[in-house]
């Protein structure tokens, strides 16, 4: 399909010794379409067995694969390491603008070992990869200020990931997330943590390449009709316009929204919090990945009064989705749709999972009520549901 | 003499998808955005929006007042012409463009010039671009 593709390039980065190298490996490209096929037999080369998740040897890896910064929609990268959080397999998969990045830097895959004695973050410019001092982003408050740093720091605006850590990943909070283009991540299993343990503050990616078809009228004709079929048909359409909240309403009528801890899986106060009042109250703005036209992400914009000062407001993106309502939002039984986006926001600042949060958060507060465990388990706070700032 | 270029509707229609950068990249039969005319960067964090650029198809244009060639020549009615031929690729062009509308292919050493073909509207599914005729050149 495509002449000489790159996509058989593996990155490999050793944070210990600071050093890189490259390998074509079209044994795996070959043999699988790439993605998730392919990081797992990397994890299987690179990741011993038994190993504790924060073990130096825990490789990170990134795969794409070759549809990505080919073909419309195929937006994701896979993220494969042993999890901090469960001892097994961590796979997560983000959006943003990772898999063109990655694809168009000329990789089908980036391989990260070792561990750094320093905060560093890397910067992987095409065949050009370097390392930076990261000490003073670490510690630094809010995982929104990082993105503005490097922002200014690096090259390729347009063309470049940045992806990275907040505190929570410093912290080896086991569920920390890692963070990309501020509103997508790699969510699950604690990559952020892993990222932590190996010192590395944030990954900068970007590439001028391109991918070369061996029939261009195919390949134009194939594109077009992929197209044609996200943006005109409704296939597509629930995502761009309500987005994931619009399972709010369906599901909970169903009596399958998980509800306080799963006490119940019916909120009765669902409508706060359903797609249609978000959009309705807070809808800001809508954004998309790199090369997919639906355009599913959604910005809602809070404004709030600074209380130390009259006329004086801010005004936040905060980017929400149905598992975010329902784990922060539903599952601690809050219903106040200004105060979970605060939540949301608080999570994001700090760089964790939003659904593992909110989950444990949930079973807090249902233990507590229970007496499971006391005020000594949440450093003197007690958990209600629906009450956000417990006293 | 009536010619076409490329406009911008509104940019706060804008999603970031950069769907229009790889399409103007399949004009050269490759995928990528590395040689698109059209450019898609955020305003300073996606949650801002995003910036669109686009050549303004100048009455005047400051570009082609600076190749030193010849090989960009100024279009009856506004815009600009390249003739690859006659490029030594001195960057001229891209220093003088205001806008910032002139991209660099690495690969070949030239400018990468809009050739005002409206190939990108036709993949930007949320109406941020239009083709329109002008006479008389840009406003």
């Amino acid at each position: 399909m495509v002449e000489k593709d790159p996509v058989s390039r593996v990155l490999y980065v050793d944070l210990s010794r600071k050093r890189f190298w490259v390998k074509e490996r079209p044994d795996l490209f070959e043999k699988y379409l790439g993605g998730s096929g392919v990081a797992i037999r990397l994890l299987l080369e690179e990741c011993p067995s038994g190993i504790n998740p924060f073990n130096p040897k825990n490789p990170i890896i990134f795969a794409v694969g070759r549809f990505n910064a080919f073909f419309p929609l195929a937006s994701k990268t896979v993220a494969m390491f042993k999890s901090p959080h469960t001892g097994n397999l961590g796979e997560s998969h983000c959006g943003g603008r990772t898999s063109t990045a990655i694809r168009l830097a000329g990789y089908g895959a980036i391989v990260i070992t070792g561990a750094s004695e320093i905060p560093v973050y890397l910067s992987i410019h095409g065949d050009k990869v370097s390392f930076h001092d990261a000490s003073a982003l670490w510690g630094m408050g809010s995982s929104y200020t990082v993105g503005r740093v490097i922002r200014e720091l690096e090259p390729s605006a347009g063309y470049r990931t940045i992806i990275r850590i907040g505190r929570a990943g410093e912290k080896l909070v086991t569920y920390a997330s890692v963070i990309a283009e501020t509103y997508r991540h790699f969510g699950r299993l604690g990559l952020g943590a892993v990222f932590g343990s190996k010192k590395l503050k944030a990954v900068v990616i970007s590439g001028k390449s391109s991918i070369k078809p061996e029939n261009i009228k195919l390949y134009r004709e194939v594109y077009g009709e992929i197209f044609e079929k996200l943006t005109k048909s409704p296939l597509m359409r629930k995502y761009h316009e309500l987005g994931t909240p619009m399972n709010v309403n369906p599901l909970n009528l169903l009596k399958g929204l998980p509800t306080k801890n799963l006490e119940t899986a019916f909120f009765d106060k669902a409508e706060n919090i359903s797609g249609e009042t978000f959009a309705e109250k807070f809808l800001g703005r809508r954004l998309a990945c790199s090369h997919c036209p639906v355009s599913c992400i959604h910005l809602a914009a809070l404004r709030e009064p600074y209380e130390s000062e009259p006329y004086f407001y801010k005004t936040k993106m905060i980017s929400y989705d149905y598992e975010l309502i329902y784990s922060l939002g539903s599952m601690l039984g809050v219903y106040d749709p200004s105060g979970l986006l605060k939540l949301i926001d608080e999570v994001e600042v700090l760089g964790l999972d939003a659904i593992s949060t909110g989950v444990v958060l949930a079973w807090a507060t249902e233990a507590q009520n229970k007496g499971l465990i006391g005020e000594k388990e949440t450093m003197g706070l007690k958990f209600n549901w629906g009450v956000l700032k417990p006293t | 003499m009536v010619v076409k270029r490329l406009i911008i509707v509104d940019v706060d229609l804008c999603v970031g998808c950069q769907c229009c950068m790889f399409a103007c990249n399949r004009r050269f039969g490759e995928a990528g955005i590395s040689k698109s005319a059209i450019k898609v960067i955020s305003a300073g964090g996606v949650e801002r929006g995003f910036v669109v650029i686009i050549c303004r198809a100048c009455l005047n244009p400051p570009c082609a007042r600076v190749c030193p060639t010849g090989a960009l020549t100024a279009r009856d009615g506004g815009g600009v012409v390249l003739r690859m031929d006659k490029c030594i690729g001195c960057k001229n062009c891209v220093s003088a463009c205001s806008v910032n509308a002139i991209s660099w292919d690495e690969e070949n050493g030239k400018p990468i010039i809009c050739t005002y073909c409206g190939y990108c509207v036709d993949f930007c599914p949320y109406g941020v671009l239009k083709l329109e005729s002008i006479s008389g050149g840009g406003s």
